[in-house]
Formats: structure tokens, sequence, C-alpha cells
């Protein structure tokens, strides 16, 4: 089942990030050759596909569980222990259990996937995850024929996540998928970064990733899933239905109530960088526009 | 009290003008950082929460002058102009941050200030207090009187709740620090209500 789907946003043979540094300095010093009117939107869209800087990606984060500041998690997602670490997979299972992450990983096959992350909050990055496709994980357990959806549920320990405190969500952190969504061969459950561990602040040791859909959709620190026959419940849906749907499929066209969806920040991008059209479905639109056929994806939102 | 007296004194002889000082510096040396690449992996909103933020603080310090003046005996009169243009500076620098460096496109600012509750509401805030930063200036108080000025000067009543509230719709989810700046603000003008119910209340007492 794994190496399902093909990257197209860059070779995939690049791992290390000072190869990824190197090639942006190469494109920054033809920019600057070809002078800035000389830069088609081709090569435009090709700079916003250069992976953001690991540092970027792993300290600029919202991991509400250890505080609402973007440099919270990095500052205290070291109190996490995440090791032994097991997930329990349970509902509508063949072979319910807690299985224990080591396990997890002799049987699955990880591989690279740079993904473009569209957060909510209209900031973008383009991460290079390794991971394993969730429909390897479901197989493993046997989903059985009634389920038509899956249930997350991220860690929930007060003596090592300080933001949780506070209410600012009803804890612990929940999401959901439709089982269509959730066999996609996009989707993804991310452990490492560049080739390396996922750092906690990344939502160590395993974490859903789902390009197409905004990035509170790909939870974190995952411990429990579940297959269920009714959609089940999602934290920020519970928070604020009016905000935030449950499909929550990146979409220029339908606006968070606060603000408009249709361009986005790029991390790393610099303070006097312009902002980038927002696409539909993240870029992932040939991919995944069929699972939505028919569907009014303003009022699915 | 001698301390409080003393305080005074000493308070006497410092200047307010390093206020406008560090307030530009600050913005100066913020918008440094950011163009060094040196605010983090967004230094656009770092800039805009960075500004947004220091208006908050020196408007909770202008509300707080009369109340410590009262309560405390601390005179910090001498300030509070300083403290007001300061604010409105870091308003005005929160606003460009805001439609040149994030939004970048006048139609978009336009459509935000009137599609988005929030941002509308921030927006009345800084039109409320454009007159008032204007008026800032002997001139005014003289050509308007002590007394229409002040009264002119209440609109930052609306302005700083207005303020707070922006605050609050702007983030994610219930979260406590824009929740206690929006009760301090709440609490400090609360607190001159109640101090003008009591003054007239006592003043029917003593006419009766």
């Amino acid at each position: 089942m794994a190496y399902r789907w093909k990257n197209t946003l860059r070779d995939k043979d690049v791992t290390d990030e000072a190869a990824f540094l190197n090639r942006r300095q190469l494109m920054a010093g033809a920019a600057a050759g070809m002078g800035l009117a000389g830069i088609g939107a081709a090569q435009a869209r090709a700079q916003g596909l250069e992976p953001t800087s690991y540092e970027d990606i792993t300290t600029y984060n919202n991991y509400y569980e250890f505080g609402t500041g973007k440099g919270d998690p990095v500052d205290h997602a070291h109190m996490l222990t995440t090791e032994p670490w097991s997930v329990t997979i349970d509902g509508l299972v063949d072979r319910p259990g807690d299985y224990a992450f080591e396990d997890i990983m002799a049987k699955m096959t990880v591989e690279e996937r740079i993904y473009r992350f569209r957060c909510v909050e209209a900031w973008s990055m383009v991460v290079p995850w390794n991971g394993f496709e969730l429909a390897d994980l479901l197989e493993m357990a046997g989903v059985q024929s009634n389920a038509r959806f899956v249930a997350f549920e991220t860690a929930l320990r007060p003596d090592e996540m300080p933001g949780v405190k506070y209410p600012v969500l009803d804890w612990p952190y929940v999401e959901g998928l439709r089982l269509d969504e959730a066999t996609h061969p996009l989707t993804l459950m991310a452990t490492g970064i560049y080739g390396k561990e996922i750092p906690n602040q990344n939502g160590a040791p395993l974490r859903l990733v789902v390009p197409w859909k905004y990035g509170f959709k790909s939870i974190k620190s995952i411990v429990r899933i579940t297959l269920t026959e009714a959609e089940p419940p999602t934290s920020w849906n519970k928070a604020n239905a009016r905000e935030y749907g449950f499909y929550s499929n990146v979409n220029p066209q339908v606006d968070h109530p606060r603000w408009s969806q249709a361009s986005e920040r790029v991390i790393g991008s610099g303070l006097f960088a312009r902002r980038q059209d927002t696409l539909m479905f993240n870029g992932y639109g040939d991919d995944v526009a069929g699972l939505y056929e028919g569907m009014d994806l303003t009022k699915f939102f | 009290m001698a301390i409080v007296d003393h305080m005074n004194q000493a308070l006497r002889r410092v200047p307010a003008w390093p206020i406008y000082v560090a307030s530009l510096g600050y913005a100066a040396w913020m918008l440094w950082l950011g163009i060094q690449n040196r605010l983090g992996a967004d230094p656009v909103k770092v800039l805009e929460h960075e500004m947004g933020q220091m208006a908050l603080y020196l408007l909770v310090a202008g509300l707080a002058v009369t109340p410590l003046r009262k309560l405390a005996g601390v005179n910090l009169l001498k300030f509070r102009r300083a403290l007001g243009l300061a604010c409105f500076f870091f308003v005005v620098c929160h606003l460009l941050v805001w439609a040149v460096l994030d939004v970048q496109r006048i139609d978009r600012v336009w459509a935000d200030i009137v599609k988005r509750p929030y941002i509308t509401v921030g927006m009345a805030a800084f039109v409320l207090l454009i007159p008032l930063a204007v008026t800032s200036n002997n001139l005014s108080v003289r050509k308007m009187g002590a007394a229409g000025w002040a009264r002119l000067h209440q609109l930052v009543y609306p302005a700083a709740i207005l303020g707070g509230v922006h605050y609050v719709m702007l983030v994610k989810g219930w979260q406590i620090r824009p929740l206690v700046f929006l009760a301090v603000i709440a609490g400090l003008i609360a607190w001159r209500f109640l101090m003008t119910r009591k003054k007239a209340a006592s003043r029917v007492r003593t006419a009766s």
C-alpha cells in the first residue's frame, strides 16, 4: 500500500536541509540575474514550493496543549514523554487493542512526502514529512464494513502540558475524518521531518497530516484512533461551529468569518514578501476533488 | 504619605519627552529587526501584534493616571499626554503594518474593514482616537475650553473598550491575555463612573 502517491512538488531524493538551502541560493541567484520583472508565474510558484527551513517548521507551531503562543510549543513540549508510546485502536475494527509505537513502526513503510501545509490562520509552509500512509495502519487493525468515520485523540497529560490548565479548548484535542479521506493515499501519519525524528512540538511521536485540509485537522501526538459509524466530534468545531466545519478543506472561496482565506503569508519569506494566492484543496484538487463531488462546499466547509 | 510626596517631588523633575523618544525608538528597532529577518518565522504578525500590544499597554497606562492619583496619591498627570500620543502612534503603526505588510492590497483592506467585525471594531477605535490626537496640544485646550476639551477626550473610554474587544475577538478560542486586558480597561473605566455617581450622590445629600 505504501508509495501510492508520487510527489510532484519536488524530486523526492532530497532529504537534508543543506541541499534545500543550497538550491534556494541558486534560485535566488538566478532570480537576481533575471531581474524582478523577469520572474514568470511558473517560477514564482516554484519558489513558493521551496521547503520551509527546519528552524521555522520546528519553532513556529500551534499546539495549544503547550500554550497559545507560536513559540510556546518549542519552549514547553520537551516535557512530553514520548517513550513509551502506544496508540489505542478501537471501535469498528477486527483487531482492537493498544499498539506499541515500535510495533507499529516495524510494520509500516516510512517514506518522504513534501506537502504544502496551510494553516486556517492564513499562513503556509512546505514541509518535508517522513511517515506512513494511514491506510496501512487502518488495514493492520482491520476496518469493519460498517465503519464510515475515523476519530483521533491527542494525549492529555496535565503534568506534561502546561497549556491544558486553561479551557482554551475542550481537552483532549479530538479530530476526525471520513473513512475515504482517511484511507486516501495522501493522508499520512508523520513520524519525521527532514529525515529526522519528529520533534515534540510538531506532534511526536506520530501525528496526522492531511495536506488538503487546514492544519488543525492534522492532529498531533495521537493516542487513540476509533473507527465509528457516526461523524465524530472535532475540537474546533465544538469550540466554534460557525467558524470551523468538520471538513475544513482548504478553500480560497470560502472565507473564515473573521478573515479572508483567498491568500496566505508564506512562512520564512520575510517582512516584505508578497502574499501567495491560496489554491483550492491547497493544490491537491486533482487528487481529492472527487471525494467531494456533488457536495456544496460552502455548506460543508 | 511621605513616600508618595517624595515620589511626586522626584517625578516633577522627570521630563515627559523620553516617552516619545522611547516609542519612536522601539518601533524603529522592531522594524529594523524585521528587516534583518530577526523576528522569527512570521515577522509580519510579530510586528503587527507588537505594535497593537504596545498601543494597549499605553492605553491602560493613560487610563490608570487618574485612579493612581486619586487612590494612591501618585501624580503622573504630566505624562498623560505623552502616553496618549505614544498610544496613538503605535495604533497608527499597527494599522500600517496590517494594511501595507499583511493585507497588502487596498481593496482587501477595505473589504476587511467592512466585512470583518473585529477589524471594524479596531477601525472604530482608531477613528475615535483621531480627534484626541489632533487636539493633544495646549492651543486646542485653550481654544476649546477645559470643559469642552475634557468632554471630547472622554472618547477615549469607548475607544479603549473597542480596542480591548478587538483583541478578544481576533484570537482563536478563549485566551487569557486578551480577556485580562479587556477586564483591566473595563475596570479602569467603571471606577470613573462609580466615582462620578458617588460624587453626584454626595452632592445631592449636601444639598438636601
